[in-house]
This record gives structure tokens, C-alpha cells and sequence, in this order.
């Protein structure tokens, strides 16, 4: 039998059982395509994840009260609330650690907004004008704080450009408008870039006022709840790192590190417990993938052994008239692989256009990974080449007459 | 030329054992036209199943062309059902849902022979079968009981087999086509064809030139026809 005559009776014989091929083949894509999509979403989270902690600034160094506990301590709830840092802190580090390039004191609390009737309410950040270039912000319109506003504890404010849209209207004139914060008037002198992003720290949804301003009128005290320091450069992080610890315990008059009341974290500290949370994400996801999938191999298992009477038959009578078991077991073997395949290719379409709807609907980037297409594509292969071929293996072994009466 | 020597099938269904024939022995010889009658139960089915290599006695011998049938591999005997033998089986057994000239094409496929050949041999026997032509594209399964019966025929002739086995060929057709069908029986006899036929139909038996009688899995009788 040649070759050609093989695949056109798998031709013949795929679409004399329309329904039967059909459903074999969409078991199979959506098995794969389901992993694909799974985990292309799970990365792409991920991805997201990271460079959303990257883009709050490069080599940043972040100080913040409380002590230290562990992986995961810094996204805590915790984080912040003890009152153990102060602004004395923060200028001991701005004067005295050489390797801080730039230092910003920040003071972060939740207040209600109000402008002309239409409120929100947002995280107010007091903080210094060295907070552009620690946290790579970028000023859209107006002015950022200065140090003239610090020192002379005025009221004014700078918006992040969602914050702006809740306030103003979307791209509504903010600068040189009034808001009142927690009922104080503050004048709005400039609005901040886009920097994309969500959750609880949006850096679009954010006010920002001069620290001063914000520890007289707003919080009451000098506590503060973060520094952020921009290292000099990248491969100084870790001194930088240890010389603010040490600083700092001096001050607080703390000799045993271990027992130290706040903390100190780079981004690579924060990147490395974000990813624990984020490979649990992708593990989730691929762990529901992988139920698709097994349950998509079922349905191709069913589909195969369902139709093992009829195909036996089938094979009792291709054998009576002539075919031996090889030309049998290379019909049935190769009309499993063109299954697969055929749902193997439209599962990874799937699955990536799938990934692609995520990616513009929901904001994740997805990315579509050649080892979960390879995983994918292997699994459902194997269940189809198994289940398609092996029962017809098998019946190529009975007799003619047996297999024809075969129920 | 075939030769059975006490053939003996028996078959376990559940726990009771059945024998279906009980030492059959006969010998047909090359071009020779043979019916087999008996009444329903007796084995014929049984009988031809084995002389085609589809079945396999429990004891006994059969030579075919004096090769011991049951001594051959798989794929000797696969060559044997390719190339030797044509057979009608008394429920068709057609490929579902697949045309009329596929289905009679089928073992010209496994005979390595090329496509376009294909179809006009299987043309020609589905004509030699007393098929309309206008049925050749319709699906096994849109057929009359007939026609079914015919493209069963036509599927065993298109090899151009030496030995034709057919049982109960003219059961499910008129008087007509089943004449046709005899006819083109007696014409590949005339060309040396050995022919053997289950049919229930005296008339139809008086075609052979020699009839062999099973009765309850023994041959009974096996006699000349006079003509
Ligand atoms: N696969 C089988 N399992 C068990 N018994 C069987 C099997 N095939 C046939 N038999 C039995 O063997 C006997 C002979 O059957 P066979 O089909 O050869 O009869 P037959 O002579 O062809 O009858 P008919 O004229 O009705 O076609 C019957 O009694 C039948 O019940
Ligand atoms: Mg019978």
C-alpha cells in the first residue's frame, strides 16, 4: 500500500466520521490551548509584576519601620505602621551615606480628596523634590515640589494623572486649581507622567505634597513612613545597603542587627519575594491547565475507545479483503498523528489568541512559552497516538472473522 | 484445488461448547463450480469462513493449492486473501458511510493497484454485479438490501481472484439480477475460475456442476448435477 493511498483513506475515513474526528480534535484543543493560554497569562502576570516593582525606580534602596521578618515582610500590611523612623533619619542618611545619590523622605497616608464637588480618596505622599529621580517620575505639567515648598511648608500639591482624571475630569486643568485634603485647601502646581500600573500602589493615583506640610498639617509629627535612596550606581547596592544599616542602628543605639527596628530593602529584595508570590500564581494557573488538559485527553480517550466496536469491525473487514496488520497499524497510527496534529496546531493558535485577548483586554502581557506549547502538544499526542493507535493495534491482531464480529 | 480433511470448529460461548462442523471433508478442484446447500444452522457460514483464510478450524486440515492454510503466518495468509480469494459474506459487510466504487475499489488499494486503474476496474465489476451506474457514488449505507448484495459481489470480483467464495450471493435479489449475477458467475467459471456458492435455492444450485449437502456440521451428500 502506498504512502499516498494511506492518507487518503485516513482522508476518507476522517471525514466519513465528521462528528467523531470533530470531537477528537477539539478535545485536544482545548487541552492545549487552554495550557498555552494558562500559562502565557501566569507569565505574563508575573513580567508585569517585575517590572512594575523595576519601574518605581532603579537602583532604589527602601527604608522602612519595623523590624525586618523575613520574605514576604515587605508587601506585609505592617509595613510603615511602627513610628520608629523620622525625618532626623532621613537627613543623617541624606548628609552622611556617601553612596545615596539621592535621598526622599516620604510620608504616606490615605486621606479624602475634594475638588469642586467631585472626590476621591487616595494615598497623599509628603515627600521632597529628590523624590523625581529616586522613584523615576516624571512631570507632566506644572512643577513638582521643591525644596523653597519644603522649607516654607506650603500647601501645595502634585497630582498623579489618575488622580487628576477623578478630580478634574479626564485630562481636565488641574494646575492652579484648589483641592482640599482632609479639609486643608491645597493649590495644585503640577501633574505627574503616566507610569501604568495598578492595585494598591498605583503611582498614577497619587498626590503628592512637600513632607513638611504633610508631618504639620496632615499627619501631626516627624515620624516617617519610608526613604527611599537612589543608589550612585547599581554595583553599590549592597554597601549602600550596609551603610545605611549601620547608620541607622547607631542612631536607633541598636548593636545587635538582628533586633533592628526597621528595615532596609533593595529591589532586587522585593523582585525576589514578589516572584515567590508570582511562580505561586503561574503554578495555579498551570496546575487548571493541566486539569483542562487531562480532561481534554478524556475526551479524546472517550472519543477513541467509543468508536473501538465500529473501527474493529472496520479492520476485520479491511483484513478480509486483503490488508495485513502493517497496512492496518500505518492507517491508524497515521490517521492518530493527523488528529493530534491537527488539534495540536489549532490548540497553539488558540491558545495564543488567547493570550493575545488577554494581553489587550485585561492589561498582562501574555507570554505564550515554547515549553508549555512542547508540554501541551507532547501530552495530547501521546493520549491520541495511544488511544487511536493501540485499540487498532490490537484488532489488527484478531482474525478477520473474529474482529468482524467483534461488539 | 482445495482440500479439507476432517475439519472440526468448535465454539465456546459462555461455558458451553459448541461444534459447528464435525469433520467435513471434500475436495474441490481448480475451475470447478460448487454449491453448498444445507438447512440454516448446519455450518455452511462456518465452513466458508475457513476455506477463505478469515477462520480458522479448531482441528483438521485444509490445503489450498497444497499449502496447509493453518500452518501460514499472518501475512501468508493476508497475501493469500489479497491476491486468491474473493468473498461475499452473507451480511456484505461494507465500509460505512463510503460510496458504492470505494468500497469496491478497497482491495485493489491493498493490491498496490494505482488510483486512476482503480476506479474503472471497479466500474467494470460493479457492471459484471448487475449494479446501475447510477448508484455508484451513492453511500453504503443509502443501499437496498440488494444492492448491498451486489456491490458485496462486485467487491469480491475486482481482484480477479481464482477462487470465488460467495454465500448466499442471490438471497436479497429478484429473479433478474440475480440471473445477472449467475451469469457473470458462469462466465468467470467458463474462464477457469473455481467458484463456490452457499444458497438456500434449488435453482440457484442447479447453476454449479456439483453440489455438496451439509446437514448439522457433516457433509450429507455431494453430488454431480445432471444438466
Ligand atoms: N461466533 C459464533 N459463536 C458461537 N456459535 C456460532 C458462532 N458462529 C456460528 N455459530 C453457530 O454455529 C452454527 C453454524 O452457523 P453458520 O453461520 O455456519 O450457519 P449457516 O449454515 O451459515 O446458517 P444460515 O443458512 O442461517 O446462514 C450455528 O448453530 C451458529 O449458532
Ligand atoms: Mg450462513
Amino acid at each position: 500500500m502506498k504512502i499516498i493511498d494511506v492518507f487518503e483513506e485516513i482522508y476518507w475515513s476522517l471525514s466519513a466520521n465528521k462528528v467523531r474526528s470533530f470531537l477528537t480534535v477539539l478535545g485536544i484543543v482545548i487541552g492545549i490551548g487552554s495550557v498555552i493560554a494558562m500559562v502565557a497569562v501566569g507569565q505574563g502576570a508575573s513580567s508585569n509584576i517585575q517590572t512594575s516593582i523595576q519601574s518605581a525606580g532603579s537602583n532604589l534602596v527602601t527604608v522602612s519601620p519595623g523590624a525586618p521578618r523575613g520574605a514576604g515582610t515587605q508587601v506585609s500590611a505592617g509595613r510603615g505602621s511602627a513610628q520608629t523612623l523620622t525625618q532626623a533619619d532621613a537627613d543623617a542618611i541624606k548628609s552622611s551615606v556617601t553612596l545615596a545619590k539621592a535621598t526622599s523622605p516620604e510620608t504616606t497616608k490615605r486621606y479624602q480628596v475634594t475638588a469642586k464637588g467631585l472626590n476621591t480618596n487616595t494615598s497623599i505622599i509628603g515627600t521632597v523634590a529628590d523624590y523625581l529621580n529616586v522613584h523615576n517620575v516624571q512631570i507632566g505639567e506644572g512643577a513638582f515640589i521643591n525644596s523653597q515648598n519644603v522649607e516654607s511648608l506650603n500647601k501645595v500639591a502634585v497630582l498623579g494623572p489618575s488622580t487628576r482624571d477623578d478630580l478634574f475630569g479626564v485630562g481636565g486643568t488641574a494646575v492652579g486649581q484648589t483641592i482640599k485634603i482632609n479639609k486643608i485647601e491645597f493649590k495644585v502646581i503640577g501633574v505627574t507622567v503616566a507610569k501604568g500600573g495598578s492595585g494598591f500602589n498605583n503611582p498614577d493615583d497619587t498626590i503628592y505634597v512637600p513632607i513638611s506640610t504633610a508631618q504639620h498639617f496632615l499627619a501631626g509629627g516627624t515620624f516617617i513612613t519610608s526613604i527611599g535612596i537612589e543608589a550612585v550606581d547599581a554595583n553599590s547596592m549592597d554597601s549602600l545597603k550596609q551603610e545605611i544599616t549601620n547608620l541607622l542602628l547607631e542612631r536607633h543605639k541598636i548593636s545587635d542587627a538582628t533586633l533592628a527596628d526597621f528595615s532596609v530593602l533593595t529591589q532586587a529584595d522585593i523582585l525576589a519575594s514578589a516572584s515567590t508570590i508570582t511562580n505561586t500564581l503561574t503554578y495555579l494557573l498551570a496546575s487548571i491547565a493541566g486539569i483542562s488538559l487531562l480532561v481534554g485527553g478524556i475526551g479524546i480517550m472517550n472519543m477513541m475507545l467509543t468508536t473501538v466496536t465500529e473501527r474493529t469491525r472496520e479492520i476485520g473487514l479491511r483484513k478480509a479483503i486483503g490488508a495485513d496488520k502493517s497496512d492496518i497499524s500505518m492507517q491508524f497510527l497515521l490517521e492518530a498523528v493527523t488528529l493530534t496534529f491537527t488539534g495540536g496546531v489549532l490548540g497553539v493558535v488558540l491558545g495564543w489568541l488567547l493570550s493575545l485577548a488577554v494581553t489587550k483586554f485585561a492589561g498582562i502581557a501574555g507570554q505564550v512559552s515554547f515549553s508549555a506549547v512542547g508540554l501541551a502538544f507532547g501530552v495530547s499526542a501521546l493520549i491520541g497516538i495511544v488511544f487511536g493507535y493501540y485499540p487498532a493495534r490490537r484488532a489488527a491482531r484478531l482474525n478477520p472473522i473474529d474482529a468482524l464480529r467483534y461488539e | 484445488m482445495i482440500e479439507v480433511k476432517n475439519i472440526i470448529k468448535n465454539y465456546h460461548t459462555g461455558d458451553v461448547d459448541f461444534q459447528a462442523l464435525k469433520g467435513v471433508t471434500f475436495t474441490i478442484k481448480d475451475g470447478e463450480y460448487v454449491a453448498i446447500m444445507g438447512p440454516s444452522g448446519s455450518g455452511k457460514s462456518t465452513l466458508m469462513h475457513i476455506l477463505g483464510a478469515l477462520d480458522t478450524s479448531s482441528s483438521g486440515t485444509y490445503l489450498l493449492d497444497g499449502k496447509d492454510v493453518s500452518k501460514l503466518s499472518e501475512e501468508e495468509l493476508a497475501k493469500i486473501r489479497k491476491e486468491k480469494i474473493g468473498f461475499v459474506f452473507q451480511s456484505f459487510n461494507l465500509l460505512p458511510r463510503t460510496s458504492v466504487i470505494r468500497n469496491v475499489a478497497l482491495p485493489l488499494l491493498y493490491a498496490g493497484v494505482p488510483k486512476v486503474e482503480r476506479e474503472k476496474i471497479a466500474k467494470e465489476s460493479l457492471i459484471k454485479a448487475g449494479m446501475d451506474e447510477e448508484h455508484f457514488n451513492h453511500l453504503s449505507n443509502q443501499l437496498s438490501g440488494g444492492q448491498m448484495q451486489r456491490v458485496a459481489i462486485a467487491r469480491a470480483l475486482v481482484n480477479n481472484p481464482s477462487l470465488i467464495l460467495a454465500d448466499e450471493p442471490t438471497g436479497n435479489l429478484d429473479t433478474q439480477t440475480g440471473e445477472v449475477v449467475l451469469g457473470t458467475f458462469k462466465q468467470l467459471n467458463e474462464k477457469g475460475h473455481t467458484i463456490l456458492l452457499i444458497t438456500h435455492e434449488h435453482d440457484v444450485a442447479m447453476h454449479a456442476n456439483r453440489i455438496i449437502y451439509i446437514r448439522d456440521g457433516l457433509v450429507l451428500k455431494d453430488e454431480a448435477v445432471k444438466h
